[in-house]
């Protein structure tokens, strides 16, 4: 009897573990059979590099979604990483106790912040103040990477810190005792012994921007065409899902989960490098 | 010292404390906007029972939002919990089978809201039911906070140090009794923050909520049907583009409550590293 049971429970928790895997798997398999069809439909090459999307008069193209996706996620990468790697030097290094204990739940909170809050609030704030500097509407691409590049903020900042502070303190020590400055020390020392914690700190930081969703809806615009500069609209690649889902039909429709697809494949190749990274890391 | 060097160090450090400055000041800055923006219109109207055109409610919202975040734990916690015991507790370490799990709840925890929305909105609106719906919405959520249970639960269970186990065996209980006796209550501190983690994002939560909860401003007869959380609300007056002021006081509620469940969350994580250094 208590043998049974204890089999039982051992069934139960493997079934359970199996259930991450079957949801990877079911999320591939709806995606794909119900996106590779349009895909085919509207022809793979016609689909990718077609530079014109008009789901109305049936033309069907992702090239400017997939580079306002790329635009966006670039502009919150050169705003939001170089300050994110400072600030986790600062958390790690520069911080003075008293502060951290200050500093630290502040930019946990930043975390925690919903997306639609910072849309709202780039929406508020942001917007207003690039259509004054900058003429234009003001939802642009430039509103988008600012938005999305302090979204990114406490990803990069978390992960490089905890990359930061895993290096030894004696390679830190060692270059204080060969007369450098404490800002050399940390910089030309501490920084590139963490450099593949830093690497996959940025990728995250890439990954979230790529996939963030609602606040670049309502920031950046949302026209399907090209950007020629900072101040143009543009649409990225989960925008155009939320944006046309509710009221699509048929090859639409398809178009759309096919968009998701090329969405998932780019998440999973920075997925990839990052566990990549994470693997060099251990090694 | 070269005065070279000493230029540049003074440049360096000189950079790093005005990057922590801006990224302090942004997050002050955000959060004070829409507090000082938004307070002033928490009037009792937002706080009606119904939700009207005039009114604004939000209450309804709330509602659906402690509903679904219910369903998506009462789905996803023991699926969760009952897997990282597996891979815990009775798995071979490094096995293959423990890698492929480790490896899916690693993607499945990179992938962007919107597409497991999207999924939602495939398998569970289109595929088995008839419509958007609070249990549409929850299963998909469920699905979401899978991996971040997966991972607080193993993390708070490989933290229980195995001569509990170990002493709860030479007693003479059995595997089932040590792990829900012995390793699962003294992993419950880490368990709990990581819960609490889990309800601030689907509070947070909105791509993944649209096409399967949907969007209707109403608290639904039943779990079937369709029905907005707060973030959606507050997504839905944007899109209304009318009530600029009942979306702050909206975010304001949003972001109150985001905050007490992350305080929440770093009190437990902060007891916990406190008896372990006892």
């Amino acid at each position: 009897m208590k043998r049974c049971k204890e089999q039982a429970a051992r069934l139960l928790f493997a079934l359970s573990a199996c259930v991450c895997i079957a949801a990877i798997a079911a999320i591939c398999l709806f995606l794909f059979a119900n996106g590779i069809p349009g895909i085919a439909k509207i022809g793979f090459f016609e689909f990718l590099s077609g530079s014109d999307w008009s789901p109305s008069s049936g033309a069907y193209g992702i090239f400017p979604m997939i580079l306002g996706s790329i635009y966006v996620t670039a502009g919150a990468a050169l705003l939001g990483v170089p300050i994110g790697i400072f600030t986790a030097v600062f958390l790690a290094k520069f911080c003075p106790n008293r502060l951290y204990k200050f500093c630290k739940p502040l930019v946990d909170g930043l975390a925690g912040i919903p997306s639609v809050v910072y849309g709202f609030f780039g929406l508020m704030v942001i917007v207003p103040f690039i259509r004054t500097q900058f003429g234009g509407s003001g939802t642009s691409l430039l509103a988008a990477s600012l938005v999305l590049g302090i979204m990114i903020l406490p990803t990069v900042i978390g992960v490089s810190e905890a990359a930061i502070r895993a290096v030894p303190q004696s390679y830190y020590e060692g270059s204080l005792a060969l007369g450098a400055s404490k800002e050399r020390s940390v910089f030309f020392a501490v920084l590139p012994a963490a450099k593949s914690g830093i690497t996959s700190a940025v990728l995250l930081g890439i990954g979230r921007a790529v996939g963030e969703t609602m606040a670049v809806i309502m920031v950046a615009g949302n026209q399907a065409v090209v950007p020629n500069a900072l101040t143009d609209g543009v649409r990225t690649l989960t925008a155009n899902i939320v944006l046309e889902m509710g009221y699509a039909t048929d090859l639409h429709r398809e178009a759309l989960i096919a968009t998701a697809v090329v969405l998932f494949v780019f998440i999973l190749l920075i997925n990839l490098s990052f566990s990549a990274m994470k693997r060099r890391k251990t090694l | 010292m070269k005065s070279g060097q000493k230029l540049q160090s003074l440049i360096l450090r000189s950079l790093v404390w005005l990057f922590a400055a801006i990224t302090a000041c942004t997050a002050l800055g955000i959060v004070g906007y829409i507090l000082a923006k938004g307070v002033a219109y928490l009037s009792p109207r937002l706080f009606a029972w119904q939700y009207t055109s005039e009114n604004l409610s939000l209450l309804p919202a709330i509602v659906n939002t402690l509903t679904i975040a219910l369903l998506a734990f009462l789905i996803a916690l023991p699926l969760g919990i009952f897997s990282a015991v597996y891979l815990n507790e009775y798995a071979r370490r490094g096995s293959r089978f423990v890698t492929m799990v480790n490896i899916a709840a690693e993607t499945l925890s990179g992938i962007p809201s919107i597409v497991y929305g999207l999924f939602g909105y495939l398998l569970f609106v289109t595929h088995i039911s008839g419509g958007y719906s609070l249990l549409a919405g929850a299963l998909t959520l469920s699905i979401m906070i899978l991996p971040i249970v997966l991972r607080t639960t193993q993390e708070a269970l490989s933290s229980v140090p195995d001569s509990y186990r170990a002493g709860s065996f030479a007693l003479g209980a059995g595997k089932l009794r040590t792990v829900f006796r012995i390793a699962l209550p003294a992993a419950t501190p880490g368990i709990l923050a990581g819960v609490i983690l889990c309800a601030g994002r689907i509070v947070g939560e909105t791509a993944a909520l649209i096409y399967t909860a949907g969007a209707v401003a109403q608290v639904p007869e039943n779990l079937l049907g369709s029905g907005r959380t707060l973030s959606v609300h507050l997504y839905a007056l944007w899109n209304e583009g009318l009530h600029t002021n009942e979306a702050y006081a909206t975010a304001v509620v949003l972001l109150v409550c985001v905050a007490g469940l992350n305080a929440l969350s770093s009190m437990l994580a902060k007891r916990i590293a406190k008896g372990r250094s006892k």
